[in-house]
């Protein structure tokens, strides 16, 4: 009798701790669906061919976004340019050649976590009083992606870090068992193992870059037109974004907000599909 | 001849004293098996010998290793020591890429780019790891694709590719099942003929079959080297006899 309580009991204790962790798996879904669904089903019927490739009116009905798309991808190339080279060898400096749990390994991680956590806005301050000011770089794509670079430099480290120190020791021992420089070994055998990892932390700082707001407008300025040079300012998809949310008053200029909202999550879900699909397909080799 | 020799070699972990006064020729052209209980130094010993520890932090190395006449610690570079004395792991670690690019790896390090050299390389060091007549057909298929037994002769194979004069091997056939274990066995018996061979094994029996010569560690220390037949019928410390007769390890 007690047995059978007790297991009764224990079936029960079973089925609520399933609930629980049903329901928080739905509403998880549940709410990126909704919000996903809001911006959609506000956004995507004012996006048309003339929105993404026209230029951008203050007033009137037939403004565009292409400027913005255009310093976007100018702002993501170039901050990519900037912070993947450093970041991926600082991180192959730390796996490969510094002597693990040394000071030097110990104060780089120290400094890049704490680089991690310091709000981005501190960055856009640092940003507009050094590149743009002290540097003389003024508000341009160039002083947003040199204070992208410095965000992103942390992500880009620790996933690359990551990545490699999960590459087995035993092709490590493998290839200088063979007499191969440690040069060769790491540029033909460690990462070409890493790489699925070392994408993945490419593609997700490029979601970084295009994310953020307050550090770009501090340094890269507003201006709405299509940038020459990278000396020039220029608005990204999400600044724009922020701006025009800054002064709703026409149905207009809430369609145009919804509409670039729309643009960005499309923009953000591709990226992310992408880098699912690079994951698994390198996964495979 | 001797083609390696240990003299008066001790190693440090840290604090811990790994290895203990170590003296061990290790004879041309024969099979040297390296028993003892685990912990008791005898894979220690085989990595100083291609110098392998140089990769673990903290380890101090005293005494000499020469190798024909050379101190591998001061009169070698590290990349020709380890190309002349190659190495095969206790787990197969064949790298993430084909069978050919596997055993050609080794080479192309070395800058060698010419296919035809390649090919041959490749096809001749398969064909002395008992192996060519399996993968001939599938070169470019990938080497993690392998059976257990067949991933551990593509590293065989990759290691001769270099041409070594030595092969160290570090328990080879722990991870393979009887048959594939009986496989590397005979393919050892072959490479003797060119190859001097130093096997780190927990198997008696192996160590038996397949060396010329024994050393039995324990502790740290080199109780006892010799002939393999007096090692195991005749063996005059009374630790060594413990072991083989299979009271403890």
């Amino acid at each position: 009798m007690l047995q059978e309580k007790r297991i009764f009991n224990r079936e029960r204790q079973d089925k609520l701790l399933f609930a629980a962790i049903w329901s928080a798996a739905a509403i998880t879904i549940m709410f990126l669906l909704w919000v996903v669904w809001h911006i959609l089903s506000n956004g995507l019927a004012h996006v048309s061919w003339e929105f993404i490739t026209g230029a951008y009116t203050r007033i009137g009905e037939a403004s565009g976004i292409w400027a913005m798309i255009v310093s976007t991808v100018y702002m993501v190339g170039l901050s990519l340019a900037i912070a993947a080279p450093i970041g991926i060898m600082t991180a192959i400096y730390l796996t490969e050649y510094a002597a693990p749990g040394s000071k030097v390994v110990k104060t780089i991680r120290f400094c890049t976590e704490s680089l991690a956590g310091i709000p981005s806005i501190v960055y856009g301050l640092f940003g507009m009083t050094f590149f743009v000011t002290t540097l003389g770089l003024g508000f341009s794509i160039l002083s947003g992606s040199l204070t992208l670079a410095m965000l992103i430099l942390p992500v880009i480290i620790r996933t690359t870090e990551e990545a490699l120190l999960a590459v087995p020791m035993s092709y490590r021992e493998g290839g200088y068992a063979l007499g191969s420089s440690k040069i060769y070994t790491i540029y033909r055998l460690i990462l070409p193992s890493a790489l699925p990892g070392i994408v993945t932390s490419i593609i997700l700082s490029t979601g970084r870059v295009i994310g953020e707001s307050a550090p770009v407008f501090l340094t890269a300025g507003m201006v709405t037109q299509i940038p020459e040079s990278v000396l020039d300012s220029g608005r990204t998809l999400t600044v724009h974004l922020y701006k025009l949310t800054q002064e709703l008053f026409t149905q207009h200029e809430w369609d145009q907000a919804y509409a670039t909202a729309t643009v960005l999550i499309v923009l953000v879900l591709l990226l992310n599909m992408t880098t699912k699909f690079i994951a698994t397909r390198m996964n495979k080799h | 001849m001797n083609k390696l020799e240990v003299n008066n070699l001790n190693l440090f972990y840290g604090d811990n004293h790994a290895l203990k006064d170590i003296s061990l020729p290790i004879p041309s052209r024969q099979v040297t098996a390296l028993i003892g209980p685990s912990g008791c130094g005898k894979s220690t010993l085989l990595r100083t010998l291609n110098r392998m520890n140089d990769l673990v932090a903290g380890v101090k190395i005293e005494g000499d290793v020469m190798f024909e006449g050379d101190n591998i610690y001061q009169d070698v570079d590290v990349k020709q020591l380890r190309m002349r004395v190659g190495m095969v792991f206790q787990k197969p670690n064949p790298f993430p890429m084909s069978i050919y690019e596997n055993v050609a790896f080794g080479l192309k390090a070395q800058g060698v780019k010419d296919k035809k050299v390649l090919d041959d390389v490749v096809e001749e060091a398969l064909s002395s790891a008992a192996l060519w007549d399996e993968v001939k057909d599938r070169l470019d298929s990938p080497g993690q694709g392998l059976s257990g037994g067949q991933q551990q002769r593509l590293c065989i194979a990759r290691t001769i590719a270099m041409k070594p004069e030595v092969i160290l091997m570090d328990e080879p056939t722990s991870a393979l099942d009887p048959i594939a274990t009986h496989k590397i066995e005979e393919l050892m018996d072959e490479l003797r003929q060119k190859f001097t061979i130093v096997i780190v094994t927990h198997s008696m029996n192996q160590a038996k079959r397949i060396s010329d010569k024994t050393a039995f560690f324990w502790m740290g220390e080199l109780v006892e080297h010799g002939e393999t037949s007096q090692i195991f019928n005749q063996p005059i410390d009374k630790r060594t006899q413990g072991y083989v007769s299979g009271e403890f390890g």
